[in-house]
């Protein structure tokens, strides 16, 4: 797979227009959508009203108030900044992607189904037909209704290598703005302009058209809900302190307020959410919203084809299995003979092995006067016929129905039924062991079967041995018999396998794991899996395959690698602990921020409730100052981290929430206590109160 | 000293927590039965069914429950002032007290509706014997019953059943749980020398020659469903400090189990209704730990002297006696200061006003976070907003859509829990605020300086947590008063059970989701840290501003 | 409207059932098998008649009977309540310094607190045993008794409230006047 490199957070490209946007982001229309820092906002203006008119008069304490209110309003931008940041990476990446579609020329067929003319690519409409020969870039999504063509998605997957794109079956969906290479394609368009594949693409990791997520608009009641319980909280202070002859200055109210407020995860929400999708995207895995990008998270279970995601495509030759009577030598020669000409992977790999284990030479076909016999569905064999000779090899039950169909034609005896049962033996044999039997017939004789193997891909054990830690289980899913496909599950160690899949099963499969309360995630590309994919929870599309599996599934992926289902599945969570880590840190905060001011506020009244000032800091006003310092910088200090998120480990919910909850939460316990301090020093040090 | 402390209140604490587990065991059996209304074993059932009529029959869905309650409590209400602003009319009137002022009235039906118990009158002042038994115990049985049924409908829905029926809830906590226990516990007190008589005062002439009047009456039956039931409204005036409510140590340490028992027993019916005795286990020992933590430091403060007697020559070695009574043993104040406010209970066993300032300090940290244990039934209910606010915050960190128990806990029920979190702080915040800087509250002080700030900020906690024990030297018997604690009895009676319910409501509109190696799990010790730190951060540091002005700054003015 | 009904129906049950009907079983157990208590603990004189209730404090003043813990109700048994001061609060330091006067108490001779400090119904019928031991000298002194008799009085009235839960000894002030008056 392919990552576009991430822009660094502090690139002068990106940190330049983030600071114009955090001005422009000011905009109370803009700020609205954001509670807590709306409320922010709202106060320092208030604050900042109240300062030039204490300028006018020339009454309360001038320096410290100001400085107060800059801090406010360092708060709000910081914020923006946040925001504007994100964005702004998410720009950068957009960039390259419109440049790829700068405007396009398409040639609409006529109504006729004659002839040609040139239309604005814009101007193209669902359902019209458009002719794209060598050369020419694709003006819109659509499905090929005829030719063949190789075409350059770069554009969109970053991919160089050409991928082959051709009508009917499961690889006939094009994306606009891609480049054909050879050949022509006639093509159906499916997007008009504006909606294409890229066009959303754009809209997503710009941020543009961000809409919030079930999860992030409970987050954001939440936050909403903490604002005010802590207006409560503040509001109330003044009539207890005229209780007690004293009187609390709007200023240090209105500090201990924004202070309290959850403003670290309210100005570091939005980028949050920008960054995961960013981060998505950038895996080349596009989501058709954030809400799918949540549901990641929260799958339970993963529903993976064997072929491909837990196996290698490819099955290998890796045992001859003669019958009695036959020696292996002897199997392994009609075997080769058989596959010479077979230019299917497996049909190579029994080549491969003859000659590895018996020193087998490729031979002249045509020297021999062999013809060869493809594989068809209806026969489900393959072979070589010789000089009145032919070897056919193929699955047992093909391979015994043709000895008796031959047999019955030239009147000779249908094999020993000795050497029938031992072949069925050793089929069976082999299937337990999940590996595929392929025998091999000569001239009616049974010689014996091939142990065809499947490939557990590399690491994969490891890989379900994680999503176990993380709860989730695996379902494998495969055409194999459910002998075959019992000893792949335990060999690649996933939980549970459906074998003899057909679609309807996939789809009984999802919508009963649903019943059980799971989440299900599943990959697919055929359009026989867009029903599955439209169930599934989070329905990943391959972008090699039809326009209906994308336009069904809720996520596509554009490498076509059906091993990122895991990687997906960590993004999401990865999306949610960032938040949920970000405003544990923030409610956590509180505790010493309490312990800043409230004695700072008090002390007036009563002068022993110095005895509340643990940290020792050296005056009240520094005391609000440094608190509301802290609280401000923090915002910046978090940027780095709310973009590339916290780290997602598999080791298991309460372990996970253990973690997070000593780093998140005592962190965020003790770190302002220890940065407070540290800024009253410097505040005192400078003399600034 | 310690020693004896420490003991005492493992005793008092340990002995009711294990005492608990079966009453609990107990409770889920008759609030929740298993056999169908009808077999032989659902003649209960039936019978309840019958007393309540056609609406008794099925189960009802969350808005149903809550109209039912609303109409029993609205008739509570009712009985219950009818009868006091009637009494001098009716009969059980041996001392012939007269008519009650009507603010009080509304004050003190509101009170006893909301199972707060805040007692604007005494007992043995003002009231007749069938104020006393008609309406107030009467009260005091049916208004825990319905605590008690309101979590019984919460947990069935947490276990995705329906929500059952109110009309059969509240019979069974009135005639399954609370009678027989009130019956076995009216009797120990009976035992330890508690008066049980419809006659009236006593005249004595004491050794001196002088008469004295010495107030008695049904006190036993009184006293026992008061503490049962987390009522705690006495049936004397200074409560269970009184000599004839409370007699002896024994009969203390008696009356101090009742007070938790009962909220104790309700987390594990909680958890064996939801099917989670684990999970009940993390809650229980949450509770138990801020309960411990509390009564430490109670225990801890109130062993420093009288701070007036500094300088005089008096022997303090027992540590502040004043409003205490010397049979309880050095321990027994401060222990029952906590458990009550812990609980929502109330009743005192020595004056709150009178306790040391930090001691003062914990019996309103209990009442803040008023779910450490909590109310019959409400406790619980409590814990369960604390409970989602928890969950929804663990829920992100570990990477997955906040879910409790398989539900989903999404922007609606985070919304309605922090309504009812929001509306307690509202109503001790702001009714303070109003009070502090006004005539009203600062007319009514026994004291001056922040004790009596404290006074008016723990007569609205004690109000917004149902508890009903006050610093009682308030002179709180005001028409501002009565009609501003009688609204906030109220209001934070109901809300707190309403809130909760539309969250079970919403929730079970819901898809239920299985539980994982990857989900949260509610039954460890971190999460059990979790909703620790959840209960600290959102039910307790908003009142931090508040303690400083009232007890901290008495404790470091004064102290030291 | 149906809820209202339902909900007298059940309000009568109930009330019949756990307040009359409660309230007389425990009424009916109570006065057949525990006469005493259940009236009031009243304790009466030679002539019969009623001069006040264990469990109740009454005042004493003489110098002849022990002193019971001050009262902020003047131990009026039909009001009861207590200072509901804080014990920063001056007031109590004033009645501290009364108590202090009232006994002559002295640096040398210290008063104990539970006789200057009031007690939460201001009806506790105990004072501590030293507080009782402190009034020996006076008592015996208006009474013209040996000092040694009183205070062997004091300590077989005393008890344990608690047991080993509480070690600190206590008297009942009206049984130990009571006791006195027979010697």
């Amino acid at each position: 797979m392919s990552r576009s490199p991430s822009a660094s957070i502090f690139d002068a490209r990106i940190l330049a227009p983030a600071i114009a946007g955090a001005f422009r982001k000011l905009d109370p229309r803009t700020l609205a959508k954001n509670p807590v820092m709306f409320v922010v906002a709202v106060v320092s203006v208030l604050t900042t009203v109240l300062f030039v008119r204490d300028l006018v008069t020339g009454a309360g304490d001038l320096g410290f108030s100001f400085q107060i209110n800059l801090w406010l309003w360092f708060t709000v931008l910081f914020a923006n900044f946040a925001e504007a940041v994100a964005e702004g990476r998410g720009k950068a990446q957009a960039e390259s992607l419109r440049r790829s579609r700068s405007e396009t020329q398409a040639r609409l067929i006529n109504a006729d189904g004659e002839g040609t003319r040139l239309v604005a690519g814009a101007s193209l409409k669902v359902g019209d037909l458009v002719l794209v020969e060598a050369g020419e870039i694709i003006p819109s999504d659509g499905e090929i209704v005829e030719g063949v063509a190789s075409v350059n998605e770069a554009a969109i997957t970053g991919e160089s290598a050409p991928v082959i794109r051709e009508s009917g079956g499961d690889r006939s969906a094009v994306t606009g703005g891609t480049q054909v290479l050879s050949d022509w394609i006639r093509v159906r368009i499916t997007a008009a302009a504006g909606s294409t594949f890229i066009d959303r693409m754009v809209a997503l990791v710009e941020g543009a058209e961000r809409q919030k997520t079930p999860n992030e608009i409970a987050l954001n009641v939440l936050l909403a809900g903490l604002t005010l319980i802590f207006v409560l909280a503040t509001a109330t202070i003044p009539a207890f302190a005229a209780y007690a002859g004293g009187s609390i200055p709007v200023i240090v109210l209105v500090a201990l307020f924004v202070t309290l407020i959850p403003t670290t995860i309210g100005a570091l929400l939005s980028a949050i959410g920008i960054a995961g999708m960013d981060r998505l995207v950038r895996f080349n895995v596009l989501a058709m919203s954030g809400r799918a990008v949540e549901a990641a998270g929260d799958i339970d279970t993963l529903l993976l084809d064997k072929t491909g995601t837990i196996t290698l495509g490819n099955r290998q030759a890796s045992d001859f299995r003669p019958v009695k009577g036959v020696t292996e030598r002897d199997l392994a020669d009609a075997a080769q003979l058989a596959s010479l000409a077979d230019e299917t992977p497996e049909g190579r790999s029994i080549v491969v092995l003859a000659k590895e284990k018996y020193g087998i030479r490729g031979r002249d076909m045509a020297g021999l006067n062999a013809t060869f016999v493809p594989f068809t569905a209806q026969s489900r064999m393959s072979g070589v016929d010789l000089d009145g000779s032919s070897i056919r090899k193929g699955a047992v039950d093909a391979v015994l129905r043709h000895i008796e169909r031959t047999s019955a034609a030239n009147g000779s005896a249908a094999g020993t039924a000795e050497s029938r049962r031992e072949l069925e033996a050793i089929a069976t044999d082999i299937s337990k062991a999940g590996g595929t039997p392929l025998a091999v017939v000569r001239d009616g004789r049974l010689l014996g079967v091939l142990h065809l193997k499947d490939i557990v891909k590399g690491g994969i054990r490891e890989r379900f041995v994680e999503l176990r830690r993380m709860g989730i289980r695996t379902v494998m899913i495969t055409g194999d018999n459910p002998m075959t496909a019992a000893a792949i599950a335990a060999e690649a160690g996933v939980d549970d396998f459906l074998a003899e899949a057909t679609p309807e099963d996939k789809l009984k499969l999802i919508r009963d794991e649903q019943a059980k309360g799971k989440l299900v995630a599943m990959c697919g590309d055929g359009t026989n899996d867009a029903p599955a994919l439209a169930q599934a929870d989070v329905g990943v599309a391959m972008n090699t395959g039809t326009m209906a599996a994308r336009e069904a599934g809720n996520m596509v992926d554009l490498d076509s690698d059906p091993t990122k289902l895991i990687e997906i599945v960590e993004i999401g969570k990865q999306l949610l602990m960032t938040r949920g880590a970000l405003t544990t840190f923030s409610i956590a905060n509180d505790v010493a921020k309490y312990f800043a001011i409230v004695p700072a506020m008090f002390i007036a009244v009563y002068p022993q409730l110095d005895a509340l000032n643990v940290m020792g800091l050296s005056t009240p006003e520094s005391a609000i100052l440094s608190a509301i310092i802290f609280n401000a910088l923090i915002i910046v200090a978090l940027i780095p981290l709310s973009l590339k998120g916290v780290a997602y480990k598999a080791i298991g919910a309460d372990r996970l929430l253990q973690r997070n909850l000593l780093v998140y939460g005592l962190g965020g316990l003790i770190v302002p206590f220890i940065g407070i301090k540290a800024i009253d020093m410097i505040v005192t040090a400078i003399g600034l109160v | 000293m310690l020693t004896q402390s420490i003991l005492f209140v493992v005793l008092v604490v340990g002995g009711t927590a294990l005492a608990s587990w079966p009453l609990g065991r107990y409770m889920q059996w008759a609030m929740d039965p298993a056999d169908l209304p009808s077999g032989i074993s659902g003649w209960k059932t039936r019978a309840f069914a019958a007393i309540g009529g056609p609406l008794a029959a099925s189960s009802q869905n969350w808005t149903r429950y809550m109209s039912a309650m609303l109409a029993f409590n609205l008739v509570m209400f009712a009985v219950c002032a009818a009868i006091l602003a009637l009494q001098q009319h009716l009969p059980l009137n041996p001392d012939g007290r007269p008519a009650l002022e009507a603010s009080l009235i509304f004050n003190t039906a509101a009170s006893f509706t909301s199972n707060t118990n805040l007692q604007h009158y005494s007992g043995e002042v003002s009231l007749s014997y069938l104020s006393q038994l008609g309406a107030l115990m009467w009260l005091q049985f049916v208004s825990a019953a319905t605590g008690i049924a309101a979590l019984a409908a919460l947990a069935r829905g947490l276990a995705g059943r329906p929500l059952g029926n109110f009309f059969l809830d509240i019979q069974r906590a009135c005639f399954l749980v609370l009678l027989p226990a009130a019956l076995v516990l009216a009797v120990l007190l009976v035992i330890g020398g508690v008066p049980m008589t419809f006659e009236g005062a006593a005249i004595a002439t004491t050794l001196e020659g002088v008469q004295q009047t010495i107030a008695r009456g049904p006190v036993a039956a009184f006293v026992s469903i008061k503490q049962l039931g987390t009522n705690g409204g006495g049936f004397f005036g200074p409560n269970s400090t009184h000599p004839l409510e409370n007699p002896g140590f024994w009969t203390n340490i008696i009356e101090m189990v009742a007070i938790i028992l009962i909220p104790m027993a309700c987390v594990w019916m909680f958890a064996r209704i939801i099917g989670r005795l684990r999970h009940g286990g993390v809650i229980f020992a949450v509770m138990l730990a801020f309960l411990l933590v509390k009564i430490a430091g109670s225990v801890y403060f109130e062993a420093a002297p009288t701070r007036a007697f500094a300088g005089l020559p008096i022997d303090q070695t027992l540590g502040n006696l004043e409003g205490k009574e010397m049979r309880f043993g050095p321990a027994g104040g401060p222990l029952w200061s906590v458990l009550t406010t812990s609980t929502s209970n109330g009743s005192v066993g020595a004056m709150h006003d009178s306790l040391n300032p930090m001691t003062g300090l914990m019996p309103m940290v209990g009442m803040w976070l008023n779910a450490t244990f909590g109310g019959v039934g409400v406790g619980m209910i409590n814990m369960f907003l604390y409970i989602v606010v928890g969950v929804f915050i663990a829920g992100m960190m570990i990477g997955r859509t906040p879910e409790y128990l398989g539900w989903r806990v999404e922007a609606r029920e985070v919304k309605l829990a922090l309504l009812a979190l929001l509306a307690h702080g509202l109503f001790v915040l702001g009714g303070t605020a109003i009070f502090a800087a006004t005539p009203w509250g600062a007319d009514t002080l026994n004291n001056t300086g922040p004790h009596g700030f404290s006074e008016i900020l723990y007569e609205f906690t004690s109000a917004s947590a149902n508890n009903g024990s006050g610093f009682e030297g308030l002179g709180d018997n005001t028409m501002p008063w009565n009609i501003a604690t009688g609204i906030v009895m109220l209001l934070a009676r109901f809300i707190p059970i309403l809130l909760p319910l539309a969250i079970v409501g919403s929730l079970s509109g819901k898809r239920r989701s299985a539980e994982s190696n990857g989900t949260l799990s509610v039954e460890g010790g971190v999460f059990g840290t979790m909703l620790a730190a959840t209960i600290v951060v959102v039910g307790a540091l908003t009142f931090f501003p508040a303690a400083t002005l009232g007890p901290i700054a008495e404790h470091v003015t004064t102290m030291n | 409207m149906q809820s209202l009904l339902a909900s007298i129906r059940i309000a009568a049950m109930t009330m019949l059932i756990c307040v009359a009907g409660y309230a007389t079983a425990v009424w009916a157990v109570a006065q057949a098998a525990f006469p005493d208590g259940a009236n009031g603990s009243l304790v009466t004189g030679r002539g019969g008649a009623i001069v006040g209730s264990r469990q109740i404090a009454q005042a004493f003043t003489q110098p002849g009977s022990f002193w019971p813990r001050p009262s902020a109700v003047d131990y009026n048994g039909a009001a009861a309540g207590g200072s509901n001061k804080s014990p920063t609060s001056p007031d109590i330091a004033a009645r501290g310094r009364e108590m202090v006067e009232r006994y002559g108490a002295t640096p040398q001779f210290l008063l104990p607190a539970d006789l200057a400090a009031a007690s939460g119904a201001g009806l506790d019928p105990h004072i501590s045993e030293a507080g009782a031991l402190y009034q020996t000298a006076r008592v015996a002194q208006a009474r013209g008794l040996d000092p040694a008799r009183v205070e062997a009085l004091v300590r077989t009235t005393a008890f344990s409230p608690g047991g080993y839960l509480t070690p600190d000894r206590i008297v009942n002030v009206l049984e130990l006047n009571l006791a006195l008056e027979m010697l």
